[in-house]
């Protein structure tokens, strides 16, 4: 155990949290804001990454093949969404059924499981190169900030808008949105696309990072997604009240998430695990919520307060 | 304002749930009537204002709003004709979004939402206003979530959105049957109110017989999904609590099985 093998690793990880961690805003929006677990993202998590390879591949612009590696994502969502408001499956059915045709899709966009790019033969925007030894402005942890910061920005406005509005009533009380002549339905299918294209950037910009998309890199998204809202809940949600700073405080729980396994790793656990480790930890979290509720609640006296 | 044409509603139909919730039931209101509703478990109140608000739609008959029939339009569309408060405190609001939002989200019913921004500064001196009189405290409060409230304060913040934009239709379903006496009473005082105030027509269903005669210039009475009762004008104004008991047993040949009404 080397310390400074762990200090080399860390920037390479703080790298790739701030890149999950716009996958990890994606999982915000349907989780906490659409009060929906969308399981499509394992699937998307893989899907920009190969839209964006192949276009490269074909000689398009690293700007407009994340696009449409973005573009892709919410035509996933779209799926979903479909499958649940307009075809009745509950949520996380739909999510689910769209993730396994994904794999699929995948498999037939990038015509095997896997496709490499050379970062010395293509312009790429971020990669694991790009970490040490670069100008500020090309550095991929330099490049990836702005983008986030640029997204929470624009999520921020976004979601202060009437319609943005709309949508956050949608999730938390349904009800009341259709008295308030809100189509939840629709709501519901335009909050799975958007949450699905900033699942699919994430993946484009991860597939350049590593230099290959593969079938299979999106396998456990979801976890990884849900760790990062609920570690950054947890660490930062007594002092991040403002909707920006909470999206923020996602991407912070995306770090913390990859700089914990980088030490996991660097302390010699067994990889093979990793998975299993994940998954418990989210259980754990998911179930305190649940367990404070149930057996450290205060009794609270029934008629409500004297104020009306 | 409101028409209802023969319309009935079955539950579960085909299954041993079966249940005539609406048996060919037409009112007709005219524009503002305040019409209390009361009758037993189960005997349509809810359902037929459900019916009104679209939450399903009915098996027969027709619905017309002001002329305007809206038996096939979906639960968002006939929103922007009404105005709704529910029996359950929580139903009628966004707990974790703010008292200001709220208000904003049903300053907008009816209306598009755009990409302009959801709440404009002229709308927050608007609210701080019309909070102050609900008498509740509520306008200092503009961006406090509406999770920290009380039930009281919920219903009224409901009662207030449900008019905010004037509806062409008032539906309260039981809304104050969740609340203390006390609360109840002030809800019930704010209800009067605001439906004076903006002469709304107004459908309110109640489980207590005398918020029923108190309140509005015309009683219906359902059971088994009929309307058996239609009480109005001067009758209405004599009405008691004893001879409305004695018109049920006569009309439906039953003893009225409801303590909470009788109690209320």
């Amino acid at each position: 155990m080397n310390i400074s093998t762990l200090i080399n690793a860390l920037p390479g990880a703080c790298a790739q949290g701030l890149v999950w961690g716009i996958m990890a805003i994606g999982v915000y929006i349907t989780y906490r804001i659409l009060d929906i677990a969308d399981l499509t993202v394992d699937g998307t998590m893989a899907t920009g990454g190969a839209v964006c390879i192949m276009m490269l591949m074909s000689g398009h612009g690293i700007g407009i093949s994340m696009l449409a590696a973005t573009g892709a994502g919410m035509l996933a969502g779209l799926v979903t969404g479909l499958l649940h408001t307009w075809m009745g499956i509950p949520a996380i059915l739909a999510g689910i059924l769209t993730q396994l045709s994904l794999y699929s899709v995948n498999l037939k966009i990038m015509g095997k499981s896997n496709q490499a790019v050379n970062v010395n033969n293509y312009d790429l925007l971020v990669s694991l190169r790009y970490i040490k030894g670069v100008p500020l402005w090309q550095n991929t942890i330099f490049i990836v900030i702005v983008l986030t910061i640029v997204l929470i920005a624009i999520l921020y406005w976004f979601f202060g808008t009437e319609y943005g509005a709309s949508l956050r009533a949608t999730g938390c009380n349904p009800s009341m949105s259709r008295a308030q002549g809100i189509n939840t339905n629709f709501n519901k299918v335009i909050g799975l696309m958007l949450s699905n294209g900033l699942v699919a950037l994430s993946s484009a910009l991860l597939a350049q990072y590593q230099g290959f998309a593969d079938v299979n890199m999106g396998r456990g998204a979801i976890v990884i997604g849900l760790a990062s809202v609920i570690i950054g809940e947890a660490i930062f949600g007594k002092i991040f009240r403002n909707f920006a700073l909470q999206l923020l405080a996602v991407s912070f729980g995306a770090i913390i998430y990859y700089i914990v396994l980088q030490v996991v790793i660097w302390m010699g656990i067994d990889t093979d695990l990793l998975k299993l480790l994940s998954a418990s930890v989210v259980a754990v979290f998911l179930a305190v919520p649940y367990w404070k509720e149930k057996y450290f609640s205060k009794p609270v006296k029934k008629g409500g307060s004297q104020n009306a | 304002m409101l028409s209802i044409q023969n319309i009935s509603k079955t539950f579960n139909p085909g299954t041993i749930n079966e249940k005539t919730a609406l048996n060919d039931v037409s009112l007709h209101l005219e524009d503002g009537d305040f019409v209390t509703v009361i009758g037993g478990n189960g005997a349509g109140k809810s359902t037929l204002l459900n019916a009104v608000a679209g939450t399903w739609m009915v098996d027969e008959g027709q619905i017309l709003i002001d002329g305007v029939n809206v038996t096939k339009l979906p639960e968002h569309k006939r929103a922007a004709y009404l105005g709704r408060v529910f029996q359950d405190p929580m139903t009628g609001t966004a707990a974790t979004m703010e008292i200001q939002e709220n208000l904003a989200l049903a300053e907008r019913r009816g209306k598009r939402r755009s990409l302009r921004p959801g709440i404009t500064k002229q709308e927050r001196a608007e609210y701080k206003e019309l909070l102050s009189m609900l008498g509740l405290g509520l306008e200092s409060r503009l961006t406090a979530k509406v999770g920290l409230l009380s039930g009281g304060q919920r219903q009224a913040l409901t009662l207030l959105m449900a008019t905010l934009q004037r509806p062409k239709l008032l539906l309260l379903d039981e809304h104050t049957a969740a609340l203390d006496p006390k609360t109840a009473a002030k809800v019930l005082e704010i209800t009067d109110l605001i439906v004076n105030r903006d002469h709304l027509t107004t459908l309110m269903i109640t489980h207590n017989m005398k918020d029923a005669i108190q309140h509005g210039n015309r009683l219906i009475m359902m059971n088994e999904g009929k309307i058996i009762l239609d009480i109005k004008g001067e009758e209405k104004k004599k009405l008691t609590v004893k001879n409305l008991l004695d018109q049920f047993e006569k009309v439906s040949g039953e003893q009225f099985a409801n303590d909470s009404a009788l109690l209320g």
